[in-house]
This record gives structure tokens, C-alpha cells and sequence, in this order.
């Protein structure tokens, strides 16, 4: 039965290898596109304009109220048509295709802007307000504040928060086997209707889930620790 | 069950044919399939919560006893729910288990039959997980005085864990079991992978007919007032404990 | 900018195919549809369409490539000028026709209950019992239509999944397209199909960019030669034993 899970020709190894690489990918790049459009949002959050604070509420009420998968096939099948009828708008007669890999880290990084926004805010309040008044006591700008008290500090209190996204991100990749997108998910469904031994296939899935999940709560656990060096213990 | 059934429907009917004249043609030619669908939804998410909700009392307790056994099993349960993704558990269960087929999984099969009941049970030994892992974490926040001191008075054990101890674990846990909920709700669309026409079932089926983006917006609406629900009754919670 | 540059270059790109009209011929299908198109085990994409697809080509004297591609992206990248013809078993609907166009019909597809062979399943169970297909395809439309309205209708991702449920019993029948249907059961005993296939009116044809007139009479007309010179006809046999236009 484990020869299925062999490399080469016969086995499904490589291919659930490559799946794996695609679900980095796909996390990674989500992450990286997350937590921006996130510190964004943040940033509008804390801004002064009600208009531009309203519809950054109004949008993470609405990512954090619609299940993930709906905004996720959302984009995957809105995308094309939102950029061809925009594009027709234009004047131009090309159509685009959107990339499956492109229309998931869309869907993820939009939601994931949702919930990192939160944590950046929380992060944001933490930095005591003591700090920032004694900034501007020693002449320094609100600009130069913000940049060389708060952003500083803001990492550190983000951290816990932050980490515990990327590992529900890896666990979010999983649904882009639904559009499918050859993860390791996915791999492991055609693998294991190719061979009638689904079973196999996903638990070792699962399995792979899992440990990647676990190492990345190990590295959680050391960056945490290396953030709260040199800060007063609460 | 088919009274039940029955009910459903006629409620549902009832609902689209108010419905219907204030709400777009696209969402009232289809509207019986979304309501249907969104009692699916609240069918699971009410069973499951509940279930769930005695899964994670029993192993927050088992996490915490000294019984060594009991206490890995219950880390390791916990551990592996919240390490895995939610459509890997649904479909190692439907897909990989179920495709053992009837004369293997004997008297289990009628459990594995439908996508309903194993969505049922993935879905409540998935909140369990989670849910163990936040009360457990009230329950270590609380001074361990109290314990000891409820053990003097002569509770067992037990006794002043379920009457001590997991009163204000709840009070502490309350925002963050409310915001499991709606998770759970938001994970509960994934059901729909495994031919349950819920919420997302139906909806899915309603765009591969229509092409309809306007599809998705409708059940957007229909989650975003399922979770608006969840909050307030959060709320309300919250508000009864502090006065209570 | 970088629209403008992609846009200048899908015209400069399609003027240059238009041009060069001996150049090789582009055609995609699925590889995933046996017997129709599908990847044997060497790799190579065999099946129906392919051997249709390469007889056109001979007919009209066209040096021809067949390339695989997923089935959700096979009418934008078709439009997207990634190849020149769709010879995947597609069936000419009005909502596609809006995007492309299609070549008078190559064969006509039914569709099939399939089930057990001693669960005594009857047309009449449709109503009663329940059925699965596969989502957004025509076979899933006739069973939400004739299973009534909150019938027990299974819909499924995948093909595959809906036939591994019907074997375990999760579904007591399943609609799927006619000739896939014999082809699988070939290979699984103690199934069977229910009644006679069921004739819902679906053509299948050729896709091709809109506008690509030329090219769509010459398909036409290799298609006409080839029914007339038997070689259609070996075609069919080969693969199913009779005639299927």
C-alpha cells in the first residue's frame, strides 16, 4: 500500500512534494499580500476620516461574517469578469484570463487583510500613550513618532496574533483545491481517486497538514520569545 | 422527521412568498433554495455547537486531571483537530472512510451514508477542539485557591470543577467562544463539498445554473445576518453575566 | 500601460495567426473525459476527440497539435488566443455561444441513469429516491428537473466522486452523460443503465474564436468529408461500436 507514497513514475510522492511547494506558495504569497492590504487597513482604521474609517469597518465585518470559501469561489469567479468588463469598459477588446494561483492569493490575502487588520489595531493601542506624549515632549514630530516609537513596537505586540494567522492561513490553502488548484489537497484527491485508495491519500494529507502546522507553532513559540527580550514582563 | 421536514419547507415557503415582491427576480426565482438551505445551516451549526460544547467541557477537564492517559489523549485530540485543515477532516471523512463502503464499516455505516450526518459529526469534534483549548484556558487563569478551597469545603473533584471552576471559566472564555461560533458557522459552508445542501450547497448550485454572481451577494447577506444573530446573542450573554 | 501593451499584443497576435494561415493548427481538449479524451499511461492524450480532431486535420491538410487543458479555462485561453479550436466533447449551449463560436455538430451526446442492477430502480424511483451527478453539468440540470423541487438530488465536484458514491451506496442511481457511462461500466460489473438513454436535444461541436469564418468552413467541410468517406464511421466503431453522430 505505501508504494503509492513512493517518488518516480509509479508512486504519487513527488506529486504530493509538488503540492506541498504549491501550498508554501500559495501561503506565503498570501501572507505577504495579507498583512499589507491588513497594516492598510489598519492605518484607515486610525484615521481621522469617517468616510474611509466606515468602509474599512464595513469591510472587515463583512469578511468576518461570510464564510471564507464564499469569498473565495467570489473572486475566483468574479475576478475575470469584474477585470474583462472593466477592461471592455476601457475600450479594450482583450480578455484576460485570471490564474487560478493568482485568483486564490487574492481571495486569501483579501481575507486575511480582515483579521491582520485587527491585530495590528490591538497591536497599535498597546503601545502605551505615555510613550508617544514623551516622544513629542522631545521635540519629535507625530510622523517621526509613529515611525521610530510605535512602528518598532508594534511588531512585538503583533506577533503572538500574527502567528497564529499564518498557521490558519496554511489551513485556509486547503480550499483552493475546491477551484482546483493543484495543492496538496487537491493532489491528494486525484491521487487518491487515480489509485481507489482515497484514504491513504488524505490522512497522509492530513498528516503533512499537521506537521506543518506543528513547526510552524514551534517557530511561533521562538519568535515570541525573541520579541519579548528586553521588554518588562507584564 | 418528516413532520419536521414539512414544517421546514412550509416555513420556508412562507418566508419567500413575503419575500419575494421586495427582493430582486435573480434571488426570488431561487429564494426557497436559499432559505432551505439556510435552515441547513442553522440545523448544523445548533447541533453541532451544543455537541461540540460537551466534547470540549469533558476534555478541558481531561487536560487538566493528572491521570496521564487521559490528560495526552485529550492534548493529542485537540492538537490534531486544530492542526489540520477543516476540509482535510470532512474529507478524510466522507471520501476516505466512507469509501470503505457498507460491508466494512458494518454497523457504522448509516453515520457515513450521508454527507449531513458526517458533516454533523466533523464539525462538533471540530469545535470540541477548539472550544477545550478556550476554556481550558479560563480554567488556568483561574487562582488556584479556589479550587483547593472548594475541595476543603468537601465537593469532589468533579463537584467543584463543574460548579466552581467552569462558571468563570465561561465568563472569561465568553468573547472568545462567541467568536468561535461564527468560525464555526463560517467553516460550516464547507459541508457543501460533501453534497450537504446547505447555505452554500444551494447557493452553489443556484450559480452553476445561472452564472449569476449576484448568487454569492444573496448568501453573503443570508451569513452576514446569521452572524449579526450569533454576535447579539453573544451580547445579550454577556450582559445577563455581568448582571447576574 | 501595461493593459495597453497586452491588448496591442493579442492584436498583433492574432493579425500574425490570420496571416500565417499554413502555420500549425492549435487544439486543446480536456484529457480527463474518457473514452473521449483522456492521458493513457505513456502520457499521451488519446481518446474520440483526438482521433476526430487528427482526421479533420488530415482532411484539410493541416499539420495539427493537441494540447491538454483544464476544463474551467479552456474558453478563455481559447479566446485568449492560446490555441485555435476546442475539440473536447463541449456542448453547443446559447450561454457559451456568447463567447465563441461553434462548428456544426459532431456527434450527439444523451445522458443515462446508471444503477445497481438488483436494486430494481425505475424511472418512476427518480422522485423518490436519491440521484447524483456532477454540478454544472447537463446531466445535474435533468435531475434537479425531473427529481421535483427538493428531490434528493446528490451534486458532486467531481464525476468520479458521484460514481464511487454510487458504487458504496450512498446514491441509489446517478445521471451522467450516455457514452462515459457505458465506458465505466465496462469495468464495474453488477451496474447497469436504467430504461433507455435519454435523448435531452445536446449537440457537441468544435469551438472556435468568434469570427474565425474560414476556418469554421473548413471544419465544416473536412466534417462533411470525413462522414462521407467512411473514416468518421471507423472512428466511432473503433470506440464505441456504432455510429454516434
Amino acid at each position: 500500500m505505501f508504494e503509492l507514497l513512493s517518488f518516480g513514475d509509479t508512486g504519487w510522492g513527488d506529486d504530493l512534494l509538488k503540492g506541498v511547494v504549491i501550498t508554501v506558495q500559495l501561503a506565503l504569497c498570501s501572507v505577504a499580500l495579507g498583512f499589507s492590504l491588513g497594516l492598510l487597513l489598519a492605518i484607515t482604521k486610525l484615521s481621522s476620516f469617517k468616510i474611509l474609517r466606515w468602509t474599512a469597518e464595513a469591510y472587515t465585518l463583512f469578511v468576518r461574517g461570510v464564510p471564507e470559501f464564499l469569498i473565495l469561489l467570489l473572486v475566483f469567479f468574479g475576478s475575470e469578469q469584474l477585470i474583462n468588463s472593466s477592461l471592455a469598459a476601457m475600450g479594450f477588446e482583450a480578455t484576460v484570463a485570471v490564474p487560478k494561483f493568482a485568483a486564490a492569493v487574492a481571495g486569501l490575502s483579501l481575507i486575511f487583510a480582515a483579521y491582520s487588520c485587527e491585530v495590528f489595531r490591538g497591536a497599535y493601542l498597546s503601545v502605551p500613550v505615555g510613550q508617544m506624549e514623551a516622544a513629542e515632549a522631545v521635540g519629535m514630530t507625530k510622523m517621526q513618532g509613529f515611525l521610530h516609537i510605535r512602528m518598532p513596537q508594534l511588531w512585538r505586540f503583533a506577533i503572538p496574533g500574527l502567528g497564529n494567522l499564518w498557521m490558519v492561513m496554511l489551513k485556509d490553502t486547503s480550499l483552493a483545491a475546491v477551484i482546483a488548484l493543484d495543492e496538496l489537497l487537491r493532489v491528494a484527491k486525484v491521487a487518491g481517486e487515480a489509485t481507489t485508495n482515497p484514504l491513504l491519500f488524505f490522512i497522509t494529507a492530513g498528516l503533512i497538514y499537521l506537521a506543518m502546522t506543528a513547526l510552524s507553532d514551534i517557530l511561533r513559540d521562538k519568535a515570541e520569545k525573541s520579541a519579548q527580550k528586553g521588554m518588562a514582563s507584564s | 422527521m418528516s413532520v419536521y421536514q414539512d414544517a421546514k419547507y412550509a416555513v420556508s415557503d412562507a418566508a419567500c412568498a413575503a419575500l419575494t415582491p421586495v427582493t430582486p427576480d435573480s434571488f426570488g426565482q431561487f429564494c426557497p433554495r436559499f432559505i432551505d438551505g439556510f435552515f441547513v445551516t442553522v440545523e448544523l451549526l445548533v447541533l453541532s455547537c451544543a455537541l461540540g460544547l460537551v466534547i470540549a467541557i469533558s476534555v478541558a477537564f481531561a487536560r487538566l486531571s493528572s491521570n496521564m492517559f487521559l490528560n495526552k489523549a485529550a492534548f493529542v485530540y485537540s492538537y490534531v483537530f486544530r492542526g489540520t485543515p477543516l476540509l482535510v477532516q470532512l474529507w478524510i471523512m466522507y471520501f476516505g472512510l466512507g469509501s470503505l463502503g457498507a460491508e466494512n464499516l458494518g454497523f457504522l455505516w448509516p453515520l457515513f451514508k450521508e454527507g449531513w450526518t458526517i458533516g454533523l459529526i466533523v464539525l462538533t469534534l471540530n469545535t470540541g477542539a477548539y472550544v477545550s483549548e478556550i476554556l481550558r484556558g479560563g480554567l488556568v487563569n483561574i487562582p488556584k485557591g479556589q479550587m483547593e478551597a472548594a475541595v476543603a469545603t468537601g465537593m469532589s473533584w468533579f463537584q467543584s470543577m463543574f460548579h466552581i471552576m467552569l462558571p468563570q471559566a465561561f465568563k472569561i472564555a465568553w468573547p472568545a467562544y462567541g467568536n468561535e461560533v461564527v468560525l464555526l458557522m463560517k467553516g460550516s459552508a464547507l459541508v457543501s463539498t460533501i453534497t450537504v445542501l446547505d447555505l452554500m450547497g444551494q447557493t452553489r448550485t443556484v450559480f452553476s445554473r445561472s452564472y449569476n454572481l449576484e448568487v454569492y451577494a444573496y448568501s453573503a447577506v443570508l451569513y452576514l445576518i446569521l452572524a449579526g444573530m450569533i454576535t447579539l446573542l453573544f451580547k445579550f450573554g454577556e450582559n445577563r453575566m455581568k448582571t447576574g | 500601460m501595461k493593459l495597453k501593451i497586452s491588448a496591442l499584443a493579442t492584436a498583433v497576435a492574432v493579425t500574425i495567426s490570420g496571416m500565417a494561415y499554413a502555420q500549425d493548427l492549435r487544439i486543446a481538449t480536456e484529457a480527463a473525459y474518457p473514452p473521449f479524451n483522456e492521458k493513457n499511461a505513456a502520457g499521451e492524450i488519446v481518446g474520440f476527440d483526438v482521433d476526430i480532431a487528427n482526421a479533420l486535420c488530415a482532411e484539410m491538410k493541416r499539420t495539427c497539435v493537441i494540447v491538454a487543458q483544464d476544463w474551467d479555462g479552456i474558453i478563455p485561453a481559447l479566446v485568449n488566443n492560446k490555441y485555435d479550436a476546442i475539440v473536447a466533447s463541449m456542448s453547443i449551449t446559447e450561454e457559451r455561444q456568447k463567447s465563441i463560436d461553434f462548428t456544426s455538430p459532431y456527434y450527439s451526446n444523451y445522458i443515462a441513469l446508471v444503477a445497481k442492477n438488483d436494486s430494481g430502480f425505475t424511472m418512476d424511483d427518480v422522485t423518490s429516491k436519491s440521484i447524483g451527478a456532477q454540478r454544472s453539468t447537463v446531466a445535474s440540470e435533468w435531475a434537479e428537473e425531473n427529481a421535483g423541487s427538493r428531490g434528493d438530488v446528490k451534486l458532486y465536484d467531481t464525476q468520479s466522486a458521484a460514481y464511487s458514491d454510487l458504487e458504496s451506496g450512498r446514491i441509489d442511481a446517478l445521471v451522467s452523460d450516455y457514452l462515459p457511462a457505458v465506458d465505466w461500466l465496462k469495468a464495474n460489473q453488477g451496474f447497469g443503465i436504467v430504461g433507455d438513454k435519454i435523448d435531452i436535444n445536446d449537440k457537441i461541436g468544435i469551438g472556435l474564436r468568434k469570427g474565425e469564418d474560414d476556418l469554421k468552413a473548413a471544419f465544416d467541410k473536412a466534417l462533411a468529408a470525413i462522414r462521407e468517406n467512411g473514416t468518421y464511421l471507423a472512428i466511432s466503431e473503433k470506440y464505441f461500436g456504432v455510429d454516434i453522430f
